[in-house]
């Protein structure tokens, strides 16, 4: 590890006293940052990439987020909510756009503004990158904060092509801070929240890459703002809404599908991808590594599932949400009421510095050291049953030599060969006599 | 640190398997992800030539601190004029391979620039053996 580094901001931990130890996290962990040790899971800070792949298996809900609590909002005269289209598309279409609005102003906030707003002019901004870009391509877009992760971390070879543009979030909380900055309004009365759908985006504002600092003060768990609108909404029923700023939540049809697989490689003018979920994401950057695929221009890769649709915390099915989201975009204008504003005030603030490559350290960092490691690990895995049952709390036998050569488990760690050695009859019936032969 | 692959002359699908693996092993030793590149390149042309033109082949790679070797032998009609090989642009290449986005002609070519060192050796009617090193520093 490069001493230097800051540690990454992490928004998912877990609750120990919860934990069960089950084992099922640790499997599905991108970066294999989780070890059972002590019957519980435990993280390893350096390579988490706050993707929630583990929020998603977890069946305790051991794992929390660690967003903002909503009482934040009044230490501010000014409370400006971002919210993102998908909060509106979680809820059925009775519960209408507008109430949605007015329970969220009774609850407090007293501005409503679509994030997505800062969607449109990335539309140009994005292919003149492309086309004025030198390094090698395809440009990897910056949007996904949980991809960047994974870049720095695991392909930390393509941190240079990841896009220096701020995502369109970045672009709005940036718009409305210099709006009440430029009407006079002291900017510690002013306080920015956003409404996330994911752990990942609570990760980036409050560690942002590329040198930049995030406006943004709080971040609001979406599932628990569905809850509160949505129980308002049971006790309460609609209520009239008298504030409402329409121009400041108005959205275009580019803005609304931001966020939806295809929202951006679908502006692109070149030729560009639009990948989502975690496993295809990593194939498709294993493939791009091994110098496999050419003359792709730009890449649209989101860590979830249907991309933002499947975040952590968005309440209902994702098919059903983008369903709606599609249905909302027939119906809306190609550009918002404040289209020219944000050219006019954000061209400025879009650029960001490279993103810094954070490459994991898998045995050591002396290259003699880790090659010894290495052929130490792959003789131990010969021994090893190679089932990958994450008995040993290592994701995988493989793991598991890793850390035996680098001094984190032992031989010892092995549930099955301990098992075989108590009764070789029974677990050579279950996996066959082969298996156990020292190779 | 050694690895070893076997190529099957025609098997377009698994073409690349061995220039993955040496690139994942690499890249978790550490080494330096420029370096990793030109191994890749050079590999992986050198695999796909043996999946053209072979019927059959080796691959084995000798990783250590500071180099990696690899050398690939395979059985096949060789090359009987290896300087008119190494010309950029000359392919032997049938109009099925090239169908298929290989056979351009800059195969030796680019393996020879990726390369620190390069040896190619050919008997015609027996097979071909391509040695690459490249230094880690």
């Amino acid at each position: 590890m490069d001493q230097q580094m800051k540690p990454f901001h992490h928004a998912l931990r877990i609750r120990k006293e919860i934990c069960i130890g089950c084992s099922r996290c640790i499997r599905v962990c991108p970066t294999e940052a989780l070890r059972v040790i002590d019957g519980k899971a435990k993280l390893h800070p350096e390579w988490c990439i706050d993707c929630g792949e583990c929020f998603k298996v977890c069946p305790v809900k051991a794992i929390v987020v660690e967003d903002d609590d909503i009482a934040k909002i009044f230490r501010y005269k000014h409370r400006i909510l971002l919210i993102p289209s998908i909060f509106f598309a979680q809820f059925e279409e009775k519960l209408t756009l507008d109430a949605i609005k007015g329970i969220l102003y009774d609850m407090g906030f007293t501005e409503l503004c679509t994030v997505e707003q800062g969607a449109d002019l990335l539309v140009d901004e994005i292919n003149r990158y492309v086309a004025e870009f030198e390094g090698e391509k395809p440009v990897i877009s910056s949007y996904c904060p949980a991809v960047v992760r994974l870049i720095q971390i695991r392909f930390p070879s393509f941190a240079d092509r990841i896009m220096r543009l701020i995502p369109p979030l970045e672009i709005t909380a940036q718009y409305y801070r210099n709006e009440y900055e430029k009407n006079g309004v002291p900017l510690e009365d002013v306080g920015i929240f956003y409404v996330t759908p994911c752990a990942a985006k609570i990760a980036a504002i409050k560690a942002p890459v590329g040198g930049y600092i995030s406006p943004i003060n709080g971040v609001i768990n979406m599932s628990e703002l569905y809850n509160k609108v949505f129980l308002a909404y049971k006790q309460k029923g609609i209520t009239e809404n008298e504030h409402c700023t329409l121009i400041h939540s108005s959205i275009s049809s580019v803005g609304v599908r931001w966020s939806m697989v295809g929202g951006e490689a679908d502006i692109f003018r070149g030729r560009a991808l639009a990948i989502d979920s975690m496993p295809n994401v990593i194939e498709f950057l294993e493939r791009l590594e091994n110098e496999e695929i050419k003359g792709i221009d730009f890449l649209e890769l989101r860590a979830c599932d249907m991309s933002c649709c499947g975040g952590i915390l968005v309440q209902d099915n994702r098919f059903l949400i983008k369903e709606r989201i599609d249905k909302m975009a027939e119906e809306l204008p190609e550009k918002h009421m404040l289209d020219q504003e944000f050219r006019n005030v954000c061209s400025g603030y879009i650029p960001m510095e490279p993103v810094e490559p954070r490459a994991m350290v898998k045995y050591h960092a002396d290259l003699k050291i880790a090659l010894q490691r290495m052929e130490e690990a792959r003789r131990l895995r010969d021994q090893l049953p190679d089932i990958d049952c994450s008995a040993c709390g290592a994701p995988s036998c493989e793991a598991l030599a890793d850390d035996i050569v680098c001094n984190r488990a032992t031989m010892k760690h092995c549930v099955i060969l301990h098992a075989h050695r108590a009764n070789p009859e029974m677990m050579e019936k279950i996996w066959g006599k082969k298996r156990f032969i020292k190779k | 640190m050694n690895l070893s692959f076997q190529i099957q002359g025609g098997d377009f699908t698994s073409a690349g398997t061995a220039s993955s693996q040496v690139r994942r092993t690499l890249k978790e030793l550490g080494v330096d992800a420029s370096v990793i590149k030109r191994v890749v390149v050079a590999l992986y042309e050198a695999e796909v030539n043996v999946v053209a033109h072979a019927y059959r082949g080796t691959i084995s790679a000798e990783i250590s601190p500071d180099k990696v070797f690899m050398k690939l032998v395979d059985e096949g009609p060789g090359i009987t004029d290896i300087e008119k090989a190494m010309t950029p642009g000359f392919s032997t290449a049938s109009q099925e391979v090239r169908e298929m986005g290989f056979g351009a002609g800059m195969g030796l070519p680019n393996i020879c620039r990726n390369a620190d060192v390069f040896n190619i050796h050919s008997v015609p009617g027996k097979g071909t053996t391509v040695e690459i090193t490249i230094q880690f520093k």
